[in-house]
C-alpha cells in the first residue's frame, strides 16, 4: 500500500552508520478511545541523514507531532499502539525497552517544543534544568561539570551573561531567550537527531528568524539530523532540505524542498501554498484558503482523505477519489518526489489552474 | 518581603482587636446574663435577689466600655482582680479569671495547648502520610478501576459529616468491636508523663482525624497531580531521558504540592486553633473542648481567651502559608 522512499535499500545493504541516521518505515500510531480506535498516523515512511533537515508540514491534527513523539518514544505505552519500524542510528526503537529508550532520549535524540514557557518547569532554575539533562546521561560527571556545561550551552545559543542568567527561572526570561534555553537543553548532550516541534510558532517574527538562524548554525556545528515540524511554509523554505507533507495521518507528498515549493503535485500542497501571504507579491495575488475543516481521524473519509475538500476531484474519472486511497507514487517531475493523488497529470493542472491564481508573476516568467 | 510581613502582622493585630470587641459585645448584650448562670450554680438554683451581688462581682453593673477597657488594660499591663474579698494580681498578658473555676485563664490556656497541639500534629501527620502517596498513586493510575474505586470510596467517606464519622469510629472501635488497643484510649496525658500513655490516649483521635483527612488529601493530591502530570514540562522531562520516578516526584509532585501545601496550611491552622469535635468526642481536654464548655457555662474570660487564641493561630498560619507559597513557587513575589 505504501511505497518507501529510495533510501531504504541503501540502509539494508550498507551498515547502519553509513545510511540515514533516522529511518521510519510504515509507521502506524493508533490511540484507543471510548469512541473507537483513532489512527493518528498510518503508513508513514521517511528518512533523515546527518546534517540534513526534514521539514514536516501539515495542519493541526495531521499527525506531525504524533509521529515525532513516536520517534522519541514519548507516547504512553498504555494508550498508544505503535507498529512499523523506527530506526535511530541502526537501533530499532519500536518496542524497545523503557530503560534502553531512556538512554537514547535526550542523549542521541532530543526534542524541543513549541511553547517554551510551558515546556520548561516553572519551579526550577534554567541552569538546574540544563544540568539535569546533562547529568542523567553523564553519571560520572560532577555537579560542577554540569553547571559549567550548562553555562557553556547557554553561551552557545546566544544568551547574554550566561553565568548570571543560569540562575534565573524560566519566567524571568523573554520568549526568545526561553526558546534558546530550550534549544540549549536539547543540544546539551550533542544529540545526532534533533526534533523541533514548531520551535518558532509562539515567537514574534523577528525572534523567529533569529531562532531559525541559530538552529541552522548549531546544525552545521553538531552535524546533526534535524526534523522541523511546522505549518509555516516560510520556515520550510528557510530550513528544510526535504519536505514531508502530511494530511490526516498520512504522507501525501514527499520531495526536496525545491520540488515541493516549485512543482507540487498534490492539491493539498497547492492549498497550503495558496494560503501563504507573500509580502513582496503583487496585489493581484490572492490568498485562497483550503475550504472545509481537517477530517475527523475517528471516521476518516473513504478513499483519498482529502477528497471532501479537494476542488480538483472532478478531474479524476469515475468515483476513484471517494472510493480508493491513492498510492504514494513517484511524481512526474524529479527523482525521489512522491505524491499521493489520482490526478493523471497534476503538474499540468498546477501550471494551468493553480499557479496563475496564487502567483501570476511566476506564470509570466515561465512563459 | 519584610515589609509585607510587617503589614500582615499589623492587620492581624487589628483583626484580633475586632474579634475581642465582637465577643465582648455579643456576650454583654446576649440573651442571658453570665451572672445568672454562675449564680444559679453557686446557690443551687436559689439565686433570686443575690443576682445583684454576682453581677457586681463580675462587673456586669458597669458599662460595657469600662469592662472592655479593664480587659484590654489587663492584656497589656496586667491588673488586680478582686474575687470575694480576695485580691488576685494578674500579670500581663492577663486574660482574667474563669467565672466558673475562679482560676487564672492564662495558666489554664497554657495547660491545654499541648493536648490540642498533640491531636492536631498527630492527625495531620497521619493524613499527610497516607493522603499524599495514595493521591499520587491514584493520579498515576487515573482512569483505571483502582483509581475509580479509590476516588469514589474516599468521596463517600468525606461526604459524611466529620462529627458523625468520628463518633462512629469511636463507637465501633471501642464499644462494638472492643478492639483491645483502642478500648483504653480517649483521654489525654502529657508526653512528659510517659510517651506511651500520651500515644495510646491520643491514638483513636488521630485515627479518626487521620482517616477523614486522608480521604480529603488523597483527592486534593490526586487532582493536583493529574493536572501537573499533563503539563508540557512533564513531556519535556520525559524527552530528556529522566527515569519515571524523577519525572513523577521531582517534576510532577513538586508542582502538585504547591496547591496541596496551601490547603494544608489553612487546615492545619484550623486544627491547631482547637478541634472541637475531636476533643469533645474523644474526651481530650484541649482548647476545643474547653471553649465548648466555656460557651455552655457563659464563662466570658475563657470564651475570650479561646477565641483570641484561635484568631492568633489562624492569622499566623495564613501568613506562613503565604510565605511558604512564595518560597515554593518562584513566580510569586510577596508585596
Amino acid at each position: 500500500m505504501t511505497s518507501v522512499p529510495m533510501t531504504q535499500s541503501a540502509v539494508s545493504e550498507g551498515s547502519a552508520s553509513e545510511g540515514p541516521l533516522l529511518v521510519v518505515e510504515d509507521l502506524k500510531v493508533t490511540f484507543p478511545t471510548e469512541d473507537g480506535p483513532v489512527t493518528a498516523v498510518s503508513g508513514l515512511s521517511y528518512s533523515v541523514e546527518r546534517g540534513k533537515t526534514l521539514g514536516i508540514v501539515g495542519e493541526s491534527g495531521s499527525g506531525k507531532s504524533v509521529s515525532s513523539m513516536a520517534v522519541m518514544g514519548l507516547h504512553d505505552a498504555k494508550s498508544a499502539q505503535i507498529s512499523g519500524s523506527i530506526r535511530v542510528g541502526g537501533t530499532e526503537v519500536v518496542g524497545l525497552g523503557e530503560s534502553k529508550m531512556r538512554a537514547l532520549r535526550g542523549n542521541s535524540m532530543a526534542m524541543i517544543f513549541q511553547d517554551a514557557l510551558a515546556a520548561l518547569h516553572p519551579f526550577y532554575k534554567i541552569g538546574k534544568q540544563l544540568e539535569e539533562a546533562y547529568l542523567v546521561h553523564h553519571s560520572s560527571a560532577s555537579k560542577r561539570d554540569a553547571r559549567r556545561k550548562a553555562i557553556e550551552m547557554l553561551d552557545r545559543v546566544g544568551i547574554p551573561q550566561p553565568d548570571r542568567r543560569v540562575d534565573d527561572y524560566p519566567h524571568q526570561f523573554s520568549g526568545g531567550m526561553r526558546q534558546r534555553a530550550m534549544i540549549a537543553m536539547g543540544l546539551i548532550n550533542d544529540p545526532s537527531l534533533l526534533i523541533a516541534d514548531e520551535p518558532t510558532t509562539a515567537l514574534d517574527v523577528t525572534v523567529q528568524a533569529q531562532i531559525l538562524d541559530l538552529l541552522q548554525d548549531l546544525q552545521r556545528e553538531f552535524n546533526s539530523a534535524v526534523i522541523i515540524i511546522t505549518h509555516d511554509l516560510g520556515v520550510i523554505a528557510e530550513m528544510a532540505d526535504d519536505v514531508l507533507v502530511m494530511y490526516a495521518g498520512r504522507c501525501v507528498e514527499y520531495g526536496t524542498v525545491k520540488q515541493i515549493l516549485t512543482a507540487p503535485e498534490m492539491p493539498y500542497t497547492w492549498g497550503l501554498l495558496s494560503s501563504v501571504p507573500d509580502v513582496l507579491a503583487s496585489t493581484d495575488a490572492r490568498l485562497i484558503p483550503i475550504p472545509g475543516n481537517p477530517p475527523s481521524l475517528l471516521r476518516p473519509p473513504s478513499g483519498c482523505s482529502f477528497h471532501p475538500r479537494c476542488v480538483h476531484s472532478d478531474k479524476v474519472p469515475g468515483d476513484l477519489c471517494r472510493t480508493e486511497l491513492p498510492p504514494l507514487l513517484p511524481a512526474s517531475v524529479g527523482a525521489a518526489h512522491l505524491r499521493r493523488c489520482h490526478l493523471a497529470d497534476p503538474s499540468a493542472v498546477y501550471q494551468s489552474e493553480v499557479l496563475p491564481e496564487i502567483a501570476p508573476d511566476l506564470v509570466e516568467e515561465t512563459r | 518581603m519584610f515589609a509585607y510581613v510587617v503589614k500582615r502582622l499589623i492587620s492581624g493585630v487589628l483583626v484580633v482587636a475586632l474579634v475581642s470587641m465582637a465577643i465582648f459585645l455579643l456576650f454583654w448584650y446576649g440573651p442571658s446574663s453570665p451572672a445568672q448562670t454562675v449564680c444559679d450554680r453557686e446557690t443551687s438554683n436559689r439565686c433570686g435577689d443575690r443576682i445583684e451581688i454576682y453581677e457586681r462581682t463580675l462587673g456586669y453593673d458597669n458599662p460595657v466600655y469600662e469592662e472592655y477597657g479593664k480587659f484590654v488594660k489587663g492584656v497589656f499591663v496586667g491588673r488586680t482582680i478582686t474575687v470575694a474579698s480576695n485580691e488576685y494580681e494578674c500579670t500581663a498578658p492577663c486574660l482574667g479569671l474563669s467565672f466558673v473555676t475562679k482560676q487564672p485563664v492564662k495558666e489554664a490556656l497554657v495547660d491545654r495547648i499541648p493536648a490540642t497541639f498533640s491531636v492536631a500534629i498527630g492527625g495531620a501527620f497521619l493524613y499527610l502520610l497516607f493522603g499524599i502517596p495514595i493521591g499520587v498513586a491514584a493520579a498515576r493510575r487515573r482512569g483505571t478501576l483502582t483509581d475509580k474505586a479509590l476516588v469514589s470510596s474516599f468521596l463517600f467517606i468525606s461526604s459524611i459529616p466529620y462529627y458523625l464519622f468520628a463518633l462512629l469510629t469511636w463507637l465501633y472501635l471501642t464499644i462494638t468491636f472492643e478492639i483491645p488497643f483502642f478500648s483504653n484510649t480517649g483521654y489525654f496525658s502529657p508526653i512528659t508523663e510517659g510517651p506511651w500513655a500520651w500515644f495510646s490516649g491520643l491514638f483513636l483521635a488521630w485515627v479518626a482525624l487521620g482517616i477523614f483527612g486522608c480521604t480529603q488529601y488523597t483527592r486534593f493530591t490526586r487532582g493536583a497531580m493529574v493536572e501537573a502530570l499533563s503539563e508540557d514540562y512533564i513531556r519535556t522531562a520525559k524527552s530528556k531521558g529522566l527515569p519515571t520516578r524523577t519525572i513523577v516526584y521531582k517534576h510532577g509532585l513538586r508542582a502538585a504540592l504547591v496547591p496541596v501545601v496551601t490547603i494544608f496550611g489553612i487546615d492545619f491552622g484550623t486544627l491547631l486553633a482547637g478541634t472541637i469535635f475531636t476533643e469533645r468526642i474523644f474526651e481530650i481536654q484541649g482548647i476545643g473542648w474547653w471553649s465548648l464548655q466555656a460557651v455552655q457555662n457563659r464563662d466570658l474570660p475563657v470564651v475570650m481567651a479561646t477565641a483570641l487564641f484561635s484568631a492568633v493561630v489562624l492569622i499566623i498560619s495564613n501568613l506562613l502559608v503565604d510565605i511558604v507559597y512564595s518560597v515554593l513557587d518562584p513566580r510569586v513575589r510577596l508585596s
